[in-house]
């Protein structure tokens, strides 16, 4: 069988992808190679406990109601014929940055942020009354601009450092693939969906999204298969002839859309091609803890809680784990109108994927457990101690990003250099995700309709 | 194919890309896009939405055709009778 379209990975880009094609009658194939879908926002269970493997936040909360320019949820709803109510997605009550003794809080609601701006830095409430008006303008992603600093243009309208850095941890966080600095296109993207609409989750979490697109997409026809890795992209005459998995089978597809990355796709082409990417070197380590008491209770009382210590620092650690910043993400708070059935916590730091990926057996548990001890300790400071509450405690280090994703490194946003048109040499291999440049769960959807739209649909009659 | 038909086709294809717009007051003559929030990828969904329900296509260069409900239904109507003369 000939498929129209062939998509490499599950995972939000790849389904979404897979939607839009199938709903418009075309024929496609997801090829995962791990055993379920969702990628790098996937699920597991472990010690009898089901696990999201991330979901914090999704990003670009809709408000009901909303009226005014075009904003990524709406598209995303529209687009692939979801109604919101399917995935259920309740807003956060508030979060935070803290830097120290200095501590921002914000919500789904802009003013709170800038009158808390206006409270801790009133020299700076001018200024970031202009910047925010700024991001308000809403660019269309363009293809292939040069990128431009974000400190550099954050300069002209603030000037105390700190500002700057509690203000870019959040975004860096959740969606910066360069070390220290970010595109400003990228930065007004992420000011838009962090700051002006702010963070929401299902009750279920990402298993109500990733349910909702998987039945989406096999409603409407389209094929997917797990533990299908893709071992080979064999190149004729400047387009992808054939697919080969690693079982040896071998399909062929008008267009292969591939998710996997931009480094890892070319690395699977037969013909080699010189690749002028560079592999992602930030990677994450995220713990997790089941709670007998409300975080709430403990002092965690945010959504989600930036922390870190200025001058920040966004870059490969060179020891396992920086625990200078970090994120606290606490489910429950979410104003969910059922309340969650357990107290979970998470923490996620940056961390060095070279003294993690390489280990493996005692070694790499003994290496994950010391870290685990420390980034208690670094939680405690900003709450208290949680040691006598855990139940249970689960945590992944860049390893198991490579492991279950194959993302080189384990760099959760891919390559620093993305591909913002899709586009690769030959004429039927495009990019979606990730490496595309657009990140999160909300931005990798996003990703996977525009690909499916401008390489496949666009041309089609 | 009377009119009306023609044109709860073209709000029902509406209906399913922009279910949260409020259809029940459509004006035929005032541009779609001034009193829907329809933008410009929704209007390509519109065109795709006619080729996979009725196999009917769209050039380009007609899409302004499309700009406004009575606009649609005299554009559409002649291809809309033209399909069904084909199958009867
Ligand atoms: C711990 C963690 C927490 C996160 N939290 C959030 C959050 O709170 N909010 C948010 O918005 N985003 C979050 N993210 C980021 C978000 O998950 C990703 O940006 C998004 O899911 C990327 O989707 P994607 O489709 O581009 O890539 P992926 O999800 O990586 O999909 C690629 C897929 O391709 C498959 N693949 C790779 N190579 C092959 C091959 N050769 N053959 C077959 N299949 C292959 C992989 O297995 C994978 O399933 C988090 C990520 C992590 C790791």
């Amino acid at each position: 069988m000939r498929w129209d379209v062939v998509i490499i990975g599950a995972g939000m880009s790849g389904l979404a992808a897979g939607i839009r094609l199938a709903h418009f009658q075309k024929k496609v194939l997801i090829l995962e190679q791990h055993a379920v879908w969702g990628g790098l926002n996937s699920f597991y269970k472990k010690g009898g406990h089901h696990f999201d493997v991330g979901l914090h936040a999704v990003t670009n909360w809709l408000r009901p109601g909303y009226k005014g320019p075009r904003v990524p949820l709406q598209r995303i709803y529209r687009q692939l014929r979801i109604q919101p109510e399917e995935l259920a997605l309740e807003p956060q009550t508030h979060s935070y940055v803290i830097f120290g003794d200095a501590r921002l809080r914000f919500s789904n609601d802009l003013a709170e942020l800038t009158s808390e701006v206006s409270r801790l830095f009133p020299k700076e409430l001018d200024g970031f009354v202009h910047l925010s008006e700024r991001c308000a303008e809403y660019p269309e992603a363009a293809a292939d601009t040069t990128p431009i600093s974000t400190r550099r243009m954050l300069s002209e309208y603030l000037s105390d450092p700190l500002l700057v850095d509690m203000l870019l941890c959040p975004l860096l966080y959740y969606g910066c693939a360069s070390e220290h600095d970010l595109d400003w296109e990228q930065f007004v993207i992420l000011f838009n969906s962090i700051y002006r609409e702010g963070f929401c989750r299902p009750r279920r979490g990402v298993r109500q999204i990733l349910d909702v697109l998987k039945d989406r997409y096999e409603s409407l026809g389209g094929e997917m298969r797990r533990k299908s890795g893709v071992a080979e992209l064999r190149v004729t005459d400047g387009r992808v002839g054939a697919v080969v998995l690693e079982s040896g089978e071998v399909v062929e597809a008008e267009v292969v859309l591939s998710s996997a990355g931009r480094v890892e796709t070319a690395r699977l082409r037969s013909d080699h091609p010189v690749e002028t990417g560079r592999p992602g070197e930030l990677a994450f380590t995220e713990t997790l803890w089941l709670l007998s008491q409300d975080p709430k209770t403990l002092g965690f009382d945010g959504c989600v809680t930036f922390f870190g210590t200025a001058p920040f620092s966004w870059a490969r650690p060179d020891q396992p784990e920086d625990l200078s910043s970090g994120v606290i993400c606490v489910p429950g708070n979410y104003a969910h109108q059922e309340p969650l059935d357990r107290h979970l916590l998470r923490v996620t730091h940056l961390a060095d994927h070279r003294a993690w990926v390489g280990l493996s057996g005692p070694a790499y548990d003994e290496q994950k457990a010391l870290w685990i001890e420390r980034s208690l300790d670094t939680v405690a400071r900003l709450g208290s101690d949680l040691r006598p509450y855990i139940q249970y405690t689960d945590s992944f280090t860049p390893r198991t990003v490579v492991k279950y994703t194959r993302h080189d490194h384990g760099a959760v946003y891919g390559s620093p250099d993305k591909v913002k048109t899709g586009r690769t040499d030959l004429s039927n291999l495009f990019l979606c995700g990730t490496d595309q440049g657009f990140v999160g769960i909300v931005g990798a959807m996003l990703s996977g309709i525009n690909m499916a739209n401008a390489h496949v649909l666009a041309g089609a009659s | 194919m009377t009119e009306n038909e023609v044109s709860k086709l073209i709000l029902d294809i509406i209906h399913d890309i922009a279910p949260d717009e409020d259809l029940s007051d459509v004006k035929p003559e005032v541009r779609l896009r001034d009193q829907l929030d329809l933008d410009s990828m929704d209007f390509l969904d519109i065109v795709m939405e006619l080729r996979k329900r009725h196999q009917i296509e769209v050039p380009e260069a007609e899409y302004m055709e499309l700009s406004t409900l009575a606009g649609c239904v005299k554009y559409l109507r002649p291809k809309f009778e033209a399909k069904a003369a084909a199958r009867a």
